[in-house]
């Protein structure tokens, strides 16, 4: 008899043959991912969705969009629901040991951190003692929390929440001293305030959260393939090529032999992947989205209402940690 | 076996018999029905354990006995994110029930009184619990549970009014605290003597039920009527009372009040959460619709001579409901009453639509979600509502054979 539900082995044969691809993506998070006026899906973790699609099939719009809550999202990965998880999930060793998920890479890093009113009169995150707390339920920011507090020696009370729609409306309402998500989502929150200068985020970040692309177990070349899309990104703003240039760079070998590779001038490293994915995958990917910088400045950074500084998200040439291994 | 012997000659089986033979046709298309429903389950399980295996997963109860690691906003039983994911589910099962019990309650109470008043000759006061009735049955009880939730939350005062010499907002009575976190209600503090005074207490009551039913029997013996409430409620006070007073008030009460410093938060008294209140309230007010229409169907049941008769005998209209009308409407209330206590208590579990820890936001949703033992947990809630309701079916079975009509 045969087994229904999805097959484990061969992802990209399934993405293939159906046409598109699917990508597990936050219901509604300003800069990361949430559909715009027009209901186009725009954000952060969306583009890199676009990326894997641009990889695959060469044109970057053949994704479908499923907006998973954070209790939903392991669960709908592991059915087979979608290909891939783009959803500001963190990488943790029990999420990836057991339960059962590959995290390919860190697309941003962050750490929790706590939004309040400047009414409030809290300057550390330490002052927080019988505060009542807004929690996303279902995620490593509420086991945070409860250790923070534990570890402080202080306390609070949580009010479980299932998303950042509803964890902004409870917090504007007052149903709780203080909003901790992490630190990005906070930013992003913030900036649909109507007065986003009365709130603060505490200066205290109380966590490790490096949110990355995650797929299933047992696939590795489904994720090989998830994974060095990131990086295309990622090389793509080291090596300095851009959406605007990539046409210019790709249309002949250059200089510079990584350029060449990762462009497909001189090397094959598409096929390597799968036996269906073009040469030039990488000249697709930039210009579906741009380079890993260009992604982060239209949807995260300083121009738009999120603000979010590179940080610890900036190259390694720049201090930060983003460092894509050699593609050779 | 002589039966068939006095019948026509017995001839040989033939395998035909099985399908145009009705002695057999039955059993045939039973068997046939038993081997495919096999069948499916046995696909359904190697299915199962096929996916489980390719996904690398076991089937596994252990991460029951793990650190929970998280914190659960109402706790009745101790509770710290260092007990175990059993621990943390006990709690929302506790929780459940909570809100399960106090909804059956108050959602019987507010069916009995809508459906009798609403075959009420009061016209105004019939049609208003005709509104009641339909507005709520015919509204989904997801978005009643919201509706009360957001009013509750969005029109009281954060704790901070509370705080300051002349404060924004204030206690009813200057003891109840509405505030968007929750409800304060005062506790009673028990000191030195209250075991004596709740021993006392108790005394009192019994005392009193003596006197009602010694009442009751002279009533019913010689037709003179005892005062019987006003000595009740004199046997109730006045002992306890002078008790109070004798021992040094052994029993205070603590009235919520902001700390003075710090995040305002309210200390002492007990906190009862807005969600607890928003779902025990549309439970209620839900449910409770649903009662009052198989409450009306119940009295509509009894036949129309019996309340002729009872005023023929010279009942007054509140004593014929409450003696003849409904003891007989009860056979046919109790059966259809008893599927809406089953669907009050699984209608708890949309209390994750308002953040109430109740089991399936512990064992459902957090512990689920952080051991991804989705299988695990899903069968130990479908489990936990199973027992729960046939606990509760049985009660109201042999209660309802209690009340049922005898057949001598």
């Amino acid at each position: 008899m045969a087994s229904p539900g999805p097959r484990r082995a061969a992802t990209l044969d399934d993405v293939r043959s159906r046409g598109t691809l699917n990508c597990g993506v936050n219901p509604g998070l300003t800069g990361f991912a949430a559909p715009d006026a027009s209901g186009r899906w725009e954000g952060f973790d969306v583009d890199l969705c676009r990326a894997v699609a641009a990889t695959i099939f060469g044109d970057p719009e053949k994704v479908t969009f499923t907006p998973l809550s954070g209790e939903t999202r392991f669960t709908a990965l592991a059915a087979g629901e979608v290909d891939m998880l783009a959803r500001n999930s963190t990488w943790t060793f029990s999420r990836d040991t057991d339960l059962k998920l590959d995290f390919v890479a860190v697309n941003y890093y962050d750490g929790q951190g706590f939004l309040v009113p400047k009414a409030l009169g809290v300057a550390s995150a330490k002052d927080l003692d019988g505060a009542t707390v807004c929690i996303q339920t279902g995620t490593t920011t509420e086991l945070n929390l409860a250790d923070f507090f534990r570890v402080n020696n202080i306390t609070y009370e949580p009010v479980p929440i299932q998303n950042d729609a509803e964890g902004r409306q409870q917090y504007l309402a007052g149903a709780c001293d203080t909003y901790t998500t992490d630190a990005s989502g906070l930013a992003a929150a913030r900036s649909t305030f109507e007065t986003p200068d009365d709130h603060i985020i505490l200066p205290e970040i109380i966590s490790k959260e490096p949110l990355g692309p995650a797929v299933r177990h047992g696939d590795n070349q489904w994720a090989d393939l998830v994974r060095w899309t990131f990086y295309a990104l990622v090389a793509a703003e080291e090596l300095g090529i851009t959406q605007a240039n990539v046409e210019e760079m790709a249309a002949a070998a250059g200089d510079n032999p990584e350029i060449n590779r990762l462009l497909g001038t001189e090397d094959e490293l598409g096929p390597m992947m799968g036996a269906d994915i073009s040469p030039q995958w990488a000249v697709n990917v930039i210009k579906a989205v741009g380079n890993y910088g260009e992604v982060f400045d239209r949807h995260l950074g300083p121009n738009t209402p999120l603000g979010i500084e590179r940080g610890l998200n900036a190259q390694w040439t720049q201090g930060g940690l983003m460092y894509a291994p050699p593609f050779r | 076996m002589t039966i068939a012997q006095a019948g026509p000659p017995r001839q040989a089986f033939r395998l035909s018999q099985l399908l145009y033979d009705t002695r057999y046709r039955s059993l045939t298309i039973q068997v046939i029905a038993l081997f495919l429903l096999a069948a499916l389950i046995a696909y359904l399980i190697r299915n199962l354990v096929v996916n489980l295996h390719d996904l690398g997963k076991d089937f596994d109860f252990g991460f029951l006995n793990r650190r929970a690691g998280y914190d659960i906003a109402q706790t009745l039983i101790p509770y710290t994110n260092n007990d175990t994911h059993l621990r943390a589910a006990m709690v929302g099962i506790v929780n459940t029930l909570l809100v399960a019990g106090l909804g059956i309650v108050t959602a019987t109470i507010v069916g009995i009184l809508a459906g009798v008043l609403r075959l009420s000759k009061n016209w105004l006061v019939g049609r208003l619990m005709t509104v009641y009735v339909e507005t709520f049955r015919n509204v989904p009880l997801l978005l009643w549970i919201i509706l009360v939730y957001a009013v509750l939350s969005e029109s009281t005062p954060a704790p901070a009014a509370f705080r300051g010499d002349e404060p924004e907002a204030s206690k009813l009575f200057g003891l109840v605290a509405f505030t968007n976190r929750g409800t304060y209600f005062p506790s009673l503090v028990w000191g030195e003597g209250a075991g004596t005074l709740a021993i006392m207490l108790l005394l009192s009551i019994l005392a009193a039920l003596l006197w009602q039913g010694y009442a009751r029997r002279r009533q019913a013996a010689t037709g003179q009527p005892l005062p019987s409430l006003w000595v009740m409620v004199a046997i109730l006070v006045l002992p306890v009372t002078v008790a109070f007073v004798l021992l040094g008030a052994p029993v205070s009460v603590e009235v919520p009040t902001v700390r003075p410093t710090g995040i305002a938060r309210f200390q002492g008294g007990i906190n009862v959460l807005n969600s607890l209140v928003a779902l025990w309230v549309a439970l209620t007010l839900y449910t409770g619709a649903f009662i009052a229409e198989i409450v009306r169907a119940g009295i509509l049941a009894v036949s129309k001579g019996q309340t002729e008769a009872a005023f023929a005998l010279g009942l007054r209209p509140g004593r014929t409901t409450r003696l003849v009308i409904l003891p007989q409407a009860l056979r046919v209330i109790v059966p259809p009453l008893i599927s809406q206590y089953l669907n009050l208590i699984k209608n708890s579990s949309l209390a994750v639509a308002v953040g109430y820890p109740d089991v399936k936001a512990t064992l459902g949703g957090v512990t689920m979600n952080q051991t991804g033992r989705e299988l695990e947990s899903i069968l130990l809630l479908a489990l936990f509502y199973l027992v729960v309701s046939l606990v509760i079916s049985l009660v109201l079975n042999i209660y309802n054979r209690r009340i049922s009509l005898k057949e001598r």
